[in-house]
C-alpha cells in the first residue's frame, strides 16, 4: 500500500467504517418501518425476536468473548421477567421503569452466582449452570416464594398503551419500544466490548495466565462479565414478559436455557450480528420443527442442531463471514482493503 | 433414632445410583474431556428398552442382561458414528451436539412411549428387611450397584484392556506410540458408560417410576456427587454419589420436603465450589505456568 | 550395512504449512544414525513424521516395505518404538504399569522375561516398580521411557533428545546403556540429539538438519574429525 499514511488508519479502513455506519442506519430505518407492513401477531413475533437478540447479546458477551459456557441463562431471563411482572402487577409501576430494575437484579444475581461457579472450567461450568436452569421452575413454584411468584399460576400483566401522540396500536408501540431498547443495549454492549473491558475479556479467553500476569484480575472480571451478561438477559426477559403479558414457572424451564445457547451458537459467536440470526432461529425454527413432525418436534430440532454443527460450526454469522472472505479472495488481491494483510 | 438410620440407609441406596452415574460422567470426562449431557437421557432410553422387553414377555434378568448389552453397543456406535468426525471441533459445538442428543432421546421416548408414567418391576422381594430399615429393593439395588462397581474396579486394575483404556485416557499420544488404538478405547469407554447408565436407570425406575423426564434430577445429583468427591477422581465420584444420596434423603425428610430437591442439588454444587472446589478426594491441581 | 529404515524426499506438514522440505536419510540395520541440528531445525518433527503423527508426503521404507500410508498404531506394531521428547511418561500409572503398556500389543509369552531384561538395564526402575511414575526424577523417567519402548521388542528405536535436562553423568550412563541395547538386543537406533559430541561418538551415520532441510550427511566419525565442519555447524 504505497500511499498508506503513517499516522492514521489507511484510507481503505476509514471508508469501510463509514460504510458500516451507513449500513446500520439503513437497517434501523428498515426495522422501524417493519411493523407497519405486518399483522399484529407477526409484529408480536418480531418483538420477541428482538428480546431474544438482547438476551443473546448478553450470552455472547459471556461465551463468545469471554469463553465461558452457560446453560443457565434462562434463569436470568426468568428473573427479569418476574421482576417486571411483580412490579407491574403488584406495585403498579409503569412498564418502562421495570427494565432497569430487572437489569440491576440480574446484574447482582449473575455476579453472585458467577463468583463461586467460575472456579469451574469449561464443561463443568456448563453443568453447574444447567443445575441453575433445572432448579428454576421448581424454585418459582415452591411454597417459599409463592407469595411473590403466584406459584404455578404465574402472574399476568397488561399490555402497555402507546403514548397519545403516536398513531400506532399497542403491538406496534411495543415493537418500537423494544426496538429502541435493543438499539440502546447493542450500543452499550458494543462500547463495552470495544474498550478496555473487551480487550481484557479477549486476553482472558486467549491466554488466562498471561492476562493474570499482566494484572487483569481474572476472577473478578469473569464474575463481572457473568453479571453483565445476566443483566442483558434479564432486561430481555422483562421485555419478553411485557410482550407475552404473562409469566409462569413452566415457561422458564431448562429448554429455554437450551434454546438460548442454541440460538447463540447457530447465530454465530463473537459477532454482534449473530444475536439477530439467533433470535430469528429461536422464534421461528421450533414452529417449523413442529410443522415437520407434530409427534416429536424436539427430535427434529435435535437432528437439525447436530447437522448444523457439522455443516456450519461457526454459526450463520461466521458462515457469512467465511463466504465474504472467499468472495473477496476470488475477486483478486487488487480489491482487498489495505492495512494489515 | 431408627428413623434416622432408615433415612441414612435409604440415602445410601439412592446414593448408589448417583454414584454409578457420577462414575459414568467422570469416566467419559477423563477420557475425552467431554461431559456427556445426554448421559441421563441415554439411561432413560435404556430403561424404556428394558421395559419393552419385559412387556413383551422376557423374564426380568434376561431383559436386564440384554439391555446392558444393547446399551453398550449403542454407546460404542454413538461414539464412532456421531462423535468421531467431531474430534477437533470447538467445545461449544460438542455441547450443542450433546444437547441435540439429549433432546432427541427425550423427544423420541415421549413419542414412542408417551408421557404417562409407567411402573417398572423390581426383581427383588418387596417386603421390608431388618425390621423396616431397608426395603428389599433398596438392598438389592445397592448390591447390584456395588457388584458392578467392584467388577469395574477389577477390570481397570487387573486386565490388559483396562490398562489400555486407562493409558489412552491419561495420555493418548504416548498410548498411540505404544500401539494402543486410542479411538476404539474411547468408543469402549462410551459403551461402558452407557451400560452403567442402563443399570442405574433400571435400578431407580421402580422407585421414581418410568417417564421420559425421570433422569434429569438423577443426572444433576450425580454431577453434584462427582463434584463433592472430586471431579477428577473416579473413586471420588463414587464416594461423592453416596454422600449426596444420604444428604438428599436427610434434607428431604427433615428440612425441605420433596419440593425443592433439585434446588438442593444446586445448593450443594455451589456450596462445594465455594468451600472446596477440588472436592473431598480430588487433587488440588497446581498447574505449572 | 543394508538400511532398516529409509526416507526418500520426505515432506511433512503441520496443517497447510510445510515443515520438512524433502529429507532423504537412512538408518543402517543393527546400527545407529543420529539427526543433529539446532532448536527448531525439525529434528523432533522428523521423528513424528516417521510415526505418521502429522501429514507426510514422500517415501518411508521399513525393512523394504513402504509405511508412509500407514497409521501410527500400525507403524508401531511393525516394530518401531518412539521415545518422544518430554519422555511421554504415564504419570498416573506405576512404573510397572508403564512397562506393561509398552508391551500391550504383544501376544507372545516372553513378556515376563522382558521385564527382567529391562530391569537388568535399568536397576533403579526395579527398586521403584510400584511407585507412581510421576514421582520419578527426570533421569529415571528417561530410563523408564526407554525401557517402555524396549518392551515392544522393537527393531528400531526412535529416541528424541534423551539427554534433555539431565546431569552429564546421568547422560553418559544412558548413552552407555543405549550402546549396550544396540549391541546386545540388535535394536537399530535413530537418535535425535542436541548434544552433538556424544551423539557423534555413539552413532555410525550422522545427518545435520537446518530449518527442515538436510545440509550435511556422512559417517559420524568423519564429521566428528572434520574440524571446519564441526566448528561452523556444530559449534565445537
Amino acid at each position: 500500500m504505497a500511499n498508506a499514511t503513517i499516522t492514521g488508519a489507511a484510507p481503505a479502513t476509514r471508508i469501510a467504517g463509514s460504510w458500516r455506519a451507513l449500513a446500520v442506519v439503513l437497517v434501523l430505518a428498515a426495522a422501524t418501518a417493519l411493523p407497519f407492513g405486518l399483522s399484529d401477531y407477526q409484529t408480536f413475533q418480531v418483538t420477541l425476536v428482538l428480546a431474544y437478540a438482547i438476551a443473546l447479546l448478553g450470552l455472547n458477551m459471556l461465551t463468545g468473548f469471554s469463553g465461558q459456557i452457560s446453560l443457565g441463562h434462562g434463569a436470568f431471563y426468568a428473573l427479569g421477567g418476574y421482576v417486571a411482572a411483580i412490579l407491574m402487577d403488584r406495585y403498579d409501576w409503569p412498564y418502562w421503569t421495570t427494565l432497569p430494575v430487572a437489569g440491576a437484579a440480574c446484574l447482582v444475581a449473575g455476579f453472585l452466582f458467577g463468583l463461586p461457579a467460575l472456579r469451574l472450567e469449561g464443561l463443568y461450568l456448563a453443568l453447574a449452570t444447567l443445575a441453575l436452569a433445572v432448579a428454576t421452575p421448581q424454585l418459582l413454584k415452591s411454597k417459599l416464594l409463592e407469595d411473590w411468584t403466584g406459584g404455578v399460576q404465574g402472574i399476568s400483566v397488561l399490555k402497555p398503551d402507546p403514548p397519545d401522540f403516536l398513531p400506532v396500536n399497542p403491538d406496534q408501540w411495543l415493537y418500537l419500544f423494544t426496538l429502541g431498547v435493543t438499539a440502546l443495549m447493542f450500543l452499550i454492549g458494543w462500547n463495552i466490548l470495544r474498550g478496555r473491558i473487551g480487550r481484557a475479556l479477549r486476553a482472558i479467553r486467549e491466554h488466562p495466565v498471561a492476562a493474570e500476569a499482566m494484572g487483569v484480575n481474572t476472577a473478578l472480571y469473569k464474575s463481572l462479565v457473568f453479571g453483565v451478561s445476566a443483566m442483558f438477559t434479564g432486561i430481555a426477559g422483562a421485555l419478553g414478559a411485557i410482550a407475552i403479558q404473562f409469566v409462569a414457572p413452566d415457561s422458564f424451564d431448562v429448554f429455554l436455557s437450551i434454546r438460548l445457547l442454541v440460538g447463540l451458537v447457530v447465530g454465530g459467536l463473537g459477532a454482534i450480528s449473530g444475536a439477530f440470526w439467533g433470535g430469528l432461529f429461536i422464534q421461528f425454527v421450533p414452529n417449523i420443527a413442529d410443522q415437520i413432525s407434530k409427534a416429536a418436534p424436539w427430535a427434529i430440532y435435535g437432528i437439525f442442531l447436530i447437522g448444523f454443527m457439522y455443516a456450519m460450526p461457526t454459526g450463520v454469522a461466521g458462515g457469512l463471514r467465511l463466504m465474504a472472505g472467499r468472495l473477496r479472495r476470488w475477486r483478486g488481491p487488487a480489491d482487498q482493503p489495505g492495512g494489515d494483510a | 433414632m431408627e428413623s434416622l438410620l432408615h433415612q441414612v440407609l435409604s440415602g445410601l441406596a439412592t446414593g448408589s445410583i448417583y454414584a454409578s452415574m457420577a462414575l459414568a460422567l467422570v469416566m467419559i470426562y477423563q477420557a475425552t474431556h467431554h461431559l456427556n449431557f445426554a448421559q441421563g437421557e441415554m439411561a432413560m432410553a435404556s430403561t424404556y428398552l428394558a421395559w419393552s422387553l419385559i412387556d413383551a414377555g422376557l423374564p426380568y434378568w434376561a431383559a436386564f442382561v440384554l439391555t446392558i448389552a444393547l446399551s453398550f453397543a449403542a454407546g460404542v456406535a454413538l461414539e464412532r458414528i456421531v462423535l468421531r468426525p467431531l474430534t477437533n471441533a470447538p467445545v461449544l459445538s460438542l455441547v450443542i451436539v450433546f444437547i441435540g442428543l439429549l433432546v432427541i432421546f427425550n423427544s423420541v421416548a415421549g413419542w414412542i412411549f408417551t408421557y404417562t408414567i409407567k411402573t417398572f418391576p423390581s426383581p427383588f422381594p418387596t417386603q421390608p428387611l431388618f425390621g423396616g430399615l431397608l426395603s428389599g429393593h433398596e438392598l438389592g439395588a445397592m448390591s447390584v450397584t456395588l457388584i458392578m462397581l467392584l467388577l469395574l474396579y477389577l477390570f481397570f486394575r487387573y486386565t490388559r484392556l483396562g490398562l489400555a483404556m486407562r493409558a489412552a485416557a491419561q495420555n493418548p499420544v504416548s498410548s498411540r506410540l505404544a500401539g494402543v488404538r486410542v479411538g476404539w478405547m474411547l468408543a469402549l469407554g462410551w459403551g461402558m458408560a452407557a451400560a452403567i447408565g442402563a443399570v442405574a436407570g433400571m435400578m431407580i425406575a421402580p422407585v421414581v417410576f418410568l417417564d421420559p423426564n425421570m433422569m434429569a434430577g438423577v443426572l444433576l445429583y450425580a454431577f453434584a456427587g462427582a463434584l463433592v468427591g472430586g471431579i477428577d477422581n473416579p473413586m471420588g465420584a463414587v464416594v461423592g454419589g453416596f454422600i449426596v444420596g444420604v444428604l438428599e434423603n436427610l434434607a428431604g425428610a427433615y428440612l425441605i420436603g420433596t419440593e425443592l430437591k433439585l434446588t438442593l442439588a444446586l445448593v450443594v454444587i455451589v456450596g462445594v465450589l465455594v468451600v472446596k472446589p477440588s472436592g473431598l478426594l480430588g487433587r488440588v491441581l497446581v498447574s505449572r505456568v | 550395512m543394508p538400511a532398516l529404515l529409509e526416507a526418500n524426499a520426505l515432506r511433512a506438514y503441520y496443517g497447510a504449512r510445510p515443515v520438512l522440505h524433502g529429507l532423504s536419510f537412512s538408518v543402517p540395520e543393527g546400527g545407529i544414525a543420529t539427526l543433529l541440528g539446532a532448536n527448531g531445525a525439525g529434528k523432533t518433527t522428523t521423528l513424528r513424521a516417521l510415526c505418521k503423527m502429522l501429514r507426510v508426503e514422500g517415501e518411508i521404507r521399513f525393512a523394504g516395505q513402504r509405511i508412509d500410508h500407514r497409521s501410527t498404531e500400525q507403524i508401531v506394531r511393525l516394530g518401531i518404538a518412539h521415545v518422544p521428547d518430554g519422555r511421554g511418561t504415564f504419570v498416573d500409572l506405576t512404573v510397572e504399569e508403564n512397562l506393561k503398556v509398552g508391551a500391550i500389543t504383544r501376544r507372545d509369552r516372553e513378556i515376563a522375561g522382558d521385564f527382567e531384561r529391562a530391569y537388568g538395564y535399568f536397576p533403579r526402575l526395579k527398586e521403584r516398580r510400584r511407585q507412581q511414575a510421576g514421582t520419578l526424577s527426570g533421569g529415571e523417567q528417561q530410563m523408564l521411557a526407554i525401557a517402555r519402548a524396549l518392551m515392544l521388542r522393537p527393531r528400531l528405536l526412535l529416541l528424541d533428545e534423551p539427554s534433555f535436562g539431565l546431569a552429564p553423568l546421568l547422560v553418559e550412563e544412558i548413552f552407555r546403556i543405549m550402546r549396550q541395547i544396540n549391541q546386545q538386543e540388535h535394536v537399530s537406533i535413530l537418535l535425535v540429539e542436541q548434544n552433538a559430541s556424544l551423539a557423534l561418538d555413539l552413532a555410525d551415520d550422522a545427518y545435520l538438519l537446518e530449518t527442515g532441510r538436510l545440509v550435511l550427511s556422512g559417517k559420524a566419525a568423519d564429521i566428528a574429525k572434520a574440524e571446519s565442519v564441526r566448528r561452523s555447524y556444530l559449534g565445537y
